[in-house]
């Protein structure tokens, strides 16, 4: 018995040294695994590996990181199944042949103890890197090192995916354009997205993690591209028959070229009104690059809220009313905040207003974006609610 | 979308028209003649060696849990066969479709492949194989002489066939889904999805998941209540464990489905607002619930794998496995986390940074049990006397496959990496890695393990052999690109690229597809081999491996009772307990055994729900109500049925038995 | 691994691997367990109901709500057709327990009385519902709405039919040991079903009116 219990030591601590020495050189292997990976990958196209924005560089970072915590487990895991395969196979007489070890509790709080320091690390890590690079969360830096300063303001631009094609409409200079969108570098980007019919995912792998663009709801993705570049971008959710052209090009440009492109789109001479936005909806495959000098006013706000045909009625409008039934009370009255609003305290993402709180009413994850906020979208809505023209 | 106006419904065909037929597609009317060639070819085989009575008889209304198993592993085998074929076609067409060729899919064809290769692999193929497995051994482990319920048993492998056979069906008539295998709305409502395609997928889905999920049950209730005396819970064998486990998964999880399919078939019948766009309706809840369903349902896959190699590494190291009480803990802690992680399927969905984590680290949570599991095997293997044989070896090649796969599984749990690898063909390599090292290796071992328990000969080794190199080789080349792939940020479900620098990676992940269809032929050629050298191979012992749990103990195939006296059990390895104190196996007493009689019913339900969903999917609505009265009246007249069971006389056991002494005492 | 077992499957200090009597399992043994599990899971397919009806209990598509639609008087009296169901269920569960077979049939036969009585209410409050306009199509609270008190409509519905079907069963076999069983089943059906109402009852109804 003494005997087993002291095999089972020396065993626990050959493995304790083998791990912690294994962790070591799978630090190092990770490094060597890493770099021989990344020419490999980014000799290619990889923008994933060898983004140009910050938000996507950390989040790159964070992959090689998590492998690299990971791998200080698999590899010692890997190695020891390789080496007890070939040391106890069947023909190796020498080896200890030990047919009723089955416990060892040292062994057993290794074992588990092992992934358990892992993965707190792992979870530390995923906790914060959650919450720094939400894409709800406006970006905070330019770069490691460069601050944003403090007079620039976001650029606001508002995607819509349509069967298949992106609508990209810039509130702050009134054009639009399909298929091709621009940001100057170094400027944070403000997405706000929706979708007209089925779900897409927006994705830039070159700037940022991708976003779904889902129909009535909305999404948002704050980014920033650091070097100027043509790059690639697509939808990353299937979304039906035409969904392998559904791509685009997102342009990093400098503060001068920026101008030129949205004075390009001004001279377009187009008009994206309610009449061509709804033909523009229609399904259609490889679309080109198509420029808007004027968009319909408020023309996101309704796409999102299914109302750009003439005559329908706004989901805004209609959910207005919702939360004034759910009180009990006729239209318009004010409406307080219902009994089921607990169950949506998961989502952080409204602000403390009454009114956005109303419309809380799912649990964790269930939130549809897009409901959650009816105060973000009112300004502009009461802006275009004023303007007769596009009723 | 872009379709063609619906026509309009004829009150006897409903909308299935002529058109309906793909005459216009060369691909399928080649499979089409192919496909009627085979089985005529099988149907003409069986009526000439006039073993239609036999089948009939002896299988297709056998209630014995062992045929049942059998029956369950071949219809997954030929599910196989057709999900593969998918896959190589989707290889094929992503190796070519660079630039200015199109390929040779058009989207909508090559759309319809990508979802019906999901469905297929996941609920006629590692499903039936998973279920199968457990059905075969569940009882033999714990000595019972069948399930619980064994008509209940007979029923649910017909639905899951019922099921295939409605998917099957829209290869050649209409078209399927085009929607990828979870079936999202608002893509999968009738505006967008207006076809008979996503009915194909509801309808199958429905009738099978009703089968299983009454095998869930039962195996639950046999497990709980079939226990040959002195098997506590915590002697029974990890295998049982497992299968438990999923069988509780599977009870609590398919629920979910059926409501949300249910639901979407409102939608898209009824017109009805859970899932639509407008009126209050709301997708998301959609995507919630079928992942509150789909992710335990990877759970429901994986445990069983982790249970047969539990078996095989203790069995091939002649050694007790390492930490019995760890790894049932493990697998019950796997069971109650599978529950907590729905929402890392849709990171990318626009839920909150704390949302996100709590979920990605419940993600997370998971891979310490799994860890610890892996670890257990490994302190098996210490000090073991290690045989490779054929399931060793399919479990050496899991335990070095699905460590990669938990590690990138693991990564994709975070969410900001999620971010930048959802959907991306990183994932695609992922769930691939852990589902054919993990559940496919783990079946393949468990085929190879218990096959000479099920037929009385052991597996042709060199033709194995040769299938375990391709197969493993296969993967890593199919794969492994695929990981890259992810990593360059290309997508999943695409029909057609522009980056002709992509074009080597998917044309390596080809060639790994051509390696794995060399391993299906060397096991096709196994099984073929094997089944031609039986003489050779033959086992007469019942315990090839020496192996340690009872299904061991009897012979092999065992007989229709499994067991001439029901076993105690004083150890967790029964069988090795047994050998060890020097068990003699009674050769006189025996009486006559109480057994379930064979019933007809199952099969009679499944092929009148195949009418009926068929009715539904094309909208013949007489024929609807004709086949929902026939399963209501067949289900009430079964109930009339109140002799169902019989004895096996005693001469009939003493008969066999004395073989079987006979057998043993030939081998001395 | 020596641990404690049950002395019988000792003979002494050798072990025992097979018992001198036969195990035996009596037919049935494991049918409660198993319908149990059933009910289990079909009491999950109602909590998904419910969380469907929770998510879109406000969504009313700009129509209606529960204050305009939902009648408790009626509900209220469809609500008691159920529970009095339960209790008379109850009473031919006695009575089949004394083994007289006519009394059981009664009360069987009153409590599908009983339960056609709730179908039919149902039925009727649908019917209502739907001439108003208030339809399964309007909104998701009303697709849920439906959907959620339609499928426990349709679980009483399959219930009567088994009803009937036992009480045929019953007067042919008699109260023989597999429709013993049989009605026991049904009765866990029955009071499961209960038990589901009152949470519809309290969830969709009273909740929904009274805030």
């Amino acid at each position: 018995m003494s005997n087993v219990a002291l095999h089972k030591r020396l065993l626990v601590r050959a493995i304790m040294t083998r791990i912690s020495f294994s962790g070591v050189r799978s630090r190092a292997l990770a490094v060597v695994a890493a770099a021989g990976l990344l020419p490999l990958v980014s000799g290619c196209s990889s923008a994933v590996l060898n983004p140009s924005g910050d938000v996507a560089a950390q989040q790159r970072d964070l992959i090689i990181i998590a492998t690299v915590l990971m791998l200080l487990i698999i590899i010692p895991v890997m190695v020891l199944t390789v080496l007890f395969a070939r040391k106890y196979r069947h023909q190796n007489e020498d080896a200890d042949y030990d047919p009723d070890w089955d416990h060892s509790t040292q062994l057993e709080l290794l074992i588990w103890s092992a992934p358990l320091l892992i993965i707190i690390c792992l979870g530390a890590v995923t906790w914060t890197s959650t919450h720094r690079l939400d894409p709800y969360r406006p970006v905070e830096r330019l770069q490691p090192g460069r601050q944003i300063a403090k007079d620039v303001k976001p650029l606001d631009v508002q995607v819509v995916s349509l069967d298949w094609k992106w609508l990209f409409i810039y509130p702050e200079y009134g054009i639009a354009t399909v298929n091709e969108v621009a940001a100057p570098v170094d400027r944070p980007i403000t997405f706000h997205l929706t979708s007209s019919n089925v779900m897409n995912a927006f994705y830039v792998p070159a700037l940022a993690g991708m976003i779904y663009t889902m129909p009535s709801m909305e999404t948002k993705l704050n980014a920033v591209i650091n070097k100027p570049g043509n790059y690639e971008g697509f939808s990353s959710n299937f979304s039906g028959d035409g969904f392998s052209h559904m791509d685009f090009r997102f342009h990093g440009l400098s503060e001068a070229g920026f101008k030129q492109w949205i004075g390009k789109a001004k001279q377009s001479g187009r008009a994206l009104d309610t009449a061509t936005y709804l033909k523009l909806e229609k399904p259609s495959e490889d679309v080109p690059v198509i420029r808007y000098s004027q968009v319909a006013p408020g023309l996101y706000d309704k796409v999102m809220n299914h109302c750009v045909a003439p005559g329908s009625r706004c989901m805004r409008d209609i959910m207005r009313a919702d939360a004034a039934t759910a009180a009990g009370k006729s239209e318009g009255e004010p409406s307080m905040p219902m009994h089921m609003e607990g169950a949506g305290h998961a989502g952080t993402r409204a602000q403390a207003e009454p009114e956005a709180r109303v419309m809380r009413l799912h649990g964790a994850g269930l939130t549809p974006p897009g409901r959650d906020a009816p105060q973000q979208m009112s300004a502009d809505a009461a802006r275009s609610q004023r303007d007769p023209a596009t009723l | 979308m872009a379709h063609a106006p619906i026509p309009p419904t004829s009150p006897i065909f409903g909308r299935l028209t002529l058109d309906a037929l793909p005459f216009h597609e060369p691909i399928l009317v080649a499979t089409f003649i192919g496909v009627v060639c085979g089985a005529s070819v099988v149907l003409g085989l069986i009526t000439y060696f006039k073993w239609w009575g036999l089948l009939w008889r002896d299988w297709f209304t056998s209630i014995d849990h062992k045929k049942i198993g059998i029956m369950y592993m071949v219809l997954g085998l030929i599910m196989f066969l057709r999900g593969f074929a998918d896959a190589l076609m989707m290889r094929a067409q992503q190796a070519m479709a660079f630039g200015d060729n199109a390929g040779y899919l058009p989207p909508e064809h090559y759309n319809q492949i990508f979802t019906a290769h999901g469905v297929i692999m996941i609920f006629f193929v590692a499903m039936p194989l998973v279920t199968g497995l457990m059905n075969y051994v569940v009882p033999l482990q714990i000595g019972a002489r069948d399930v619980s319920f064994p008509f209940l048993n007979n029923f649910s492998f017909w639905m899951t066939t019922a099921g295939a056979v409605i998917t099957m069906i829209s290869l050649f008539i209409g078209e399927y889904a085009r929607t990828g295998w979870l079936a999202f709305p608002p893509l999968s409502d009738i505006n967008a999805s207006p076809g008979v395609g996503v009915d194909y997928y509801i309808w199958g889905l429905q009738i099978a998941g009703l089968g299983t999920l009454l095998s869930g049950v039962n195996l639950i209730a046999t497990i709980l209540r079939m226990r040959a005396p002195g098997m506590t819970m915590m002697k029974m064998p990890v295998f049982t464990w497992t299968a438990l486990c999923t069988n509780v998964l599977i009870v609590a999880a398919f629920p979910v489905l059926t409501v949300v399919l249910a639901l979407l078939s409102l939608d898209r019948y009824v017109g009805t607002q859970f899932f639509t766009n407008t009126l209050g309706g709301n997708p998301m809840m959609y995507v919630n619930m079928i992942w509150i369903w789909g992710h335990p349902e990877v759970y429901i896959l994986i445990l069983p794998a982790f249970g047969v190699f539990s078996e095989v590494v203790s069995t091939f190291s002649g050694k007790r496995l390492f930490g019995y009480s760890s790894m049932v803990y493990a697998t019950i802690v796997i069971t109650i986390l599978a529950y907590l992680v729905w929402l890392h399927h849709f990171f990318t969905m626009g839920s909150g940074a704390s949302v996100n984590s709590f979920f990605g680290i419940t993600t997370m949570i998971i891979s310490i049990p799994t860890g610890a599991k892996i670890f257990n095997w490994l302190f098996t293997m210490y000090r073991g006397r290690i045989r490779f044989e054929l399931p060793m070896m399919w479990t050496m090649a899991f335990m070095l496959t699905f460590v990669i796969g938990g590690m990138t599984g693991v990564l994709l749990a975070v969410p900001p990496a999620d971010f930048v690898l959802h959907n991306s063909l990183f994932l695609v390599a992922h769930f691939h890695n852990v589902i054919i090292g993990g559940v496919l290796f783990g079946m393949f071992a468990g085929i190879n393990y218990w096959w000479p328990k099920a037929f009385g000969f052991k597996l042709d080794q060199k033709w194995g052999k040769r299938s375990f190199w391709l197969w493993v080789a296969g993967f890593y080349f199919a794969f492994m690109p695929l990981y890259v792939l992810g990593l360059m940020g290309v997508t999943r479900r695409l029909q057609h690229f522009n980056d002709p620098s992509l074009q080597i990676w998917f044309e390596i992940a080809a060639f790994g597809a051509l390696l794995i269809a060399g391993g299906i032929a060397c096991m096709a050629m196994q099984f073929a081999v094997s089944i031609r050298d039986r003489k050779k191979n033959v086992d007469l012992t019942g315990d090839p491996w020496h192996g340690r749990t009872l299904e061991w103990s009897t012979s092999s195939p065992p007989p229709a009772y499994n067991f001439a006296f029901t076993p105690v059990i004083h150890d967790n390895d029964a069988w090795w307990d047994m050998k060890r104190r020097g068990y003699e196996r009674p050769t006189t007493g025996f009486e006559a055994i109480h057994m379930p009689k064979n019933t007809a019913a199952g099969i009679i339900l499944a092929g009148i729900s195949v009418a009926f969903g068929f009715a539904m999917i094309w909208h013949i609505w007489w024929l609807a109500a004709v086949s929902f009265a026939g399963l209501i009246a067949v289900g009430i007249g079964h109930t009339f049925n109140y002799d169902r069971d019989y004895h096996i006389p005693a001469e009939e056991v003493v008969a066999t038995e004395d073989a079987r002494t006979q057998a043993l005492a030939v081998q001395g | 691994m020596s641990t404690t077992t049950p002395n019988a499957f000792y003979d002494g200090d050798r072990p025992l691997f097979h018992l001198p009597e036969e195990p035996h399992h009596p037919e049935g043994h494991s049918t409660m367990l198993g319908f149990w599990l059933y009910l289990m899971s079909d009491c999950l397919l109602f909590a998904a109901l419910f969380a469907m009806y929770a998510t879109a209990s406000h969504s009313y598509g700009g129509g209606p709500g529960q204050h305009q639609l939902f009648e408790l008087p009626l509900v209220a009296l469809n609500t008691t057709m159920l529970l009095l169901s339960s209790i008379t269920y109850g009473f031919a569960m006695l009575f089949m327990e004394q083994g007289k077979k006519g009394a059981t049939l009664a009360w069987l036969a009153i409590t599908g009385l009983f339960g056609a009585s709730f179908i039919g209410i149902e039925l009727y409050e649908f019917s209502h519902l739907i001439h108003e306009g208030a339809t399964p199509q309007s909104s998701a609270f009303l697709s849920s709405f439906f959907a959620l008190v339609g499928t426990h409509g349709l679980h009483v519905t399959v219930g009567l039919i088994w009803l009937v079907t036992l009480m045929v069963q019953v007067s042919k076999k008699g109260l023989i040991q597999a429709n013993k069983r049989r009605l026991m089943c049904l009765s866990m059906f029955w009071h499961f079903l209960d038990v589901v109402w009152i949470g519809v009852f309290t969830f969709v109804y009273l909740m929904g009116v009274a805030q």
